[in-house]
């Protein structure tokens, strides 16, 4: 059977077995709303267009920070690498700092920014430089050494190395580097927002959940996750895959 | 003389210990010879190599090539190694361009890489990635792109060891035939003595423990060789013979070794 169908009939089925659970036992909105509900006030808030608005508040953060990161995380990333000194100090500090759920410096970040949208910026950039800096150091550590031989011998050195050998042998970690960035930006977004202040799709969410709506709870929360996946699937898997290809490091999947 | 390779002694530190991996080799070359280094793994052949291409240096003695002293690597001297190492990110024509690019204009870098593609037989190659390349014309590229800088000598370390059997015949055919147009100097690292036999003017024997020069041996046979079957078989015992007494020395060396852990 094609996935596609396999697909197609589990979600109808998990759909039918909800709907069919909360008649049975009767169970209250509060507790969990029914599918047609949750269909219901998405279309309620793509109606009354306080979905996009949302959305685009959100993404406008996400953007910021995720671009942030990405540049920290490289500079940093490449200075780890070619820095021994900053490698042994720095970089234990930042290996320390990755168990560290972002989320946690809220309420230092607001200490430090206010109770606004820098707080929440300040935390999806935490989120997501450490992880861009950790895979952008292993990368540029990583370049097979006969590349750089090769180099040599064509009469490449210094700079010329590094920006015409070095850094671009190292793209393959920089695109799963940005994978993980995105998707550690993107969950550090949601909780900042849930914590912090709106416009927003988890200031939205928290908004339905002080007034008991939990359908419009789980309609967003239906809607984080396909962005998430979406955008994943959709951009960083295809660019991860094309460059796993190009560079080498994988066999290209038979069609 | 045009490559003057004098007293070069080489010694890595094994453990704390050091240990000589070339001892006293000194070796002459002429402009457009053809010349190989052939010895079992471990007679330091490669590491050789690698010190007249300037990526290693040695623990004493000197390398001049025509009146210049090598102390690192230069566009002098072309290398190709046993993997192609053409760089993914680039396609087959920029990659042949990568060492000109310093130096001249694009247009003109464009226009040698494609006459050394026209040499290696794969103009039509120019816009591919490097992946989508069997080894043997990844191999073919990594030749041109050496060659389009114009050094005065080839380096090649076990260039067709990483292929097949029939795709290694076919490209040895090709090089000779880009080794008579070019009249390059090449120097070149193989432990298939037959390959040393089809393909030198001069084929230097190597010993191992320390790596050192056990017989200089020139090959006067007419080319194409493949035809001459007596003649190379002549050679091949030659050479056989003085290397059994190394490769019992390494198979005695390797039990040893098992024996003292």
């Amino acid at each position: 059977m094609q996935l596609a169908i396999k697909r197609i009939i589990f979600f109808a089925g998990l759909f039918g077995f909800w709907e069919l659970a909360i008649r049975i036992f009767n169970i209250p909105a509060v507790i969990l709303p029914s599918p047609v509900d949750v269909l219901l006030s998405l279309r309620e808030s793509l109606v009354d267009g306080s979905l996009l608005e949302d959305l685009g508040a959100s993404f406008t953060r996400l953007i910021i920070g995720l671009s942030i990161a990405l540049i920290i995380g490289v500079l940093l990333g490449v200075f780890l690498a070619k820095v021994r000194t900053a490698d042994e100090t720095l970089g234990s500090l930042i290996l320390a700092l990755q168990s560290i759920p972002s989320i946690v410096w809220l309420p230092l970040a607001i200490m430090w920014f206010g109770l606004n949208e820098k707080s929440v910026i300040f935390i999806v950039i935490l989120g997501a430089a450490i992880v861009m800096t950790i895979n952008m150091r292993t990368g540029v550590k990583n370049v097979q050494p006969l590349y750089i031989k090769a180099a040599q011998t064509m009469g490449s050195t210094g700079i010329d190395l590094f920006f015409r050998v070095i850094l671009p042998a190292a793209v393959p970690y920089a695109v799963t580097g940005s994978r993980l960035a995105w998707a550690f930006a993107w969950r550090a977004l949601m909780a900042g927002e849930l914590l912090s202040t709106g416009p927003g799709l988890g200031y939205t969410l928290k908004y339905a959940s002080d007034f008991g709506r939990m359908d419009m709870v789980i309609a967003i929360m239906v809607i984080i996750g396909v962005i998430g996946v979406t955008v994943d699937i959709l951009i960083f898997q295809r660019i991860e895959n094309r460059v796993m290809v190009k560079w080498g490091l994988e066999q290209k999947k038979a069609a | 003389m045009f490559l003057t390779i004098k007293n070069i002694q080489k010694s890595f530190s094994n453990y704390g210990n050091p240990e000589q991996v070339l001892k006293d080799i000194n070796l002459y070359i002429k402009e457009g010879e053809f010349v190989s280094l052939l010895g079992p793994s471990g007679c330091g052949k490669s590491t050789l190599l690698n010190i007249v291409a300037g990526l290693l240096n040695p623990s004493k003695g000197e390398l001049h090539l025509e009146h210049n002293k090598i102390t690192k690597p230069g566009k002098d001297r072309g290398m190709v190694f046993q993997q192609a190492a053409l760089f993914p990110w680039l396609s087959v024509e920029e990659n042949i361009m990568f060492p000109l690019k310093n130096e001249m204009k694009k247009k003109k870098a464009r226009e040698i890489a494609q006459e050394y593609l026209q040499l290696v037989q794969l103009s039509s190659y120019a816009k591919h990635s490097p992946h989508e390349l069997s080894g043997g014309m990844q191999q073919r590229v990594a030749i041109a792109r050496a060659l389009a800088m114009n050094p005065r000598v080839l380096l090649m370390d076990e260039p067709f060891g990483a292929l097949d059997e029939q795709t290694r015949i076919r490209l040895h055919g090709e090089l000779e035939r880009i080794w008579s147009e070019t009249k390059k100097t090449i120097l070149f690292v193989t432990h298939s003595i037959q390959e040393a036999i089809k393909l030198s003017d001069r084929i230097i024997v190597m010993g191992t423990h320390p790596g050192r020069i056990l017989k200089v041996i020139p090959v006067n046979m007419e080319r194409p060789r493949e035809k001459h079957i007596q003649q190379i078989a002549h050679y091949e015992e030659m050479i056989m013979k003085l290397l059994k007494n190394e490769m019992d020395k390494v198979a005695e060396e390797e039990s040893q070794y098992a024996v003292s852990y």
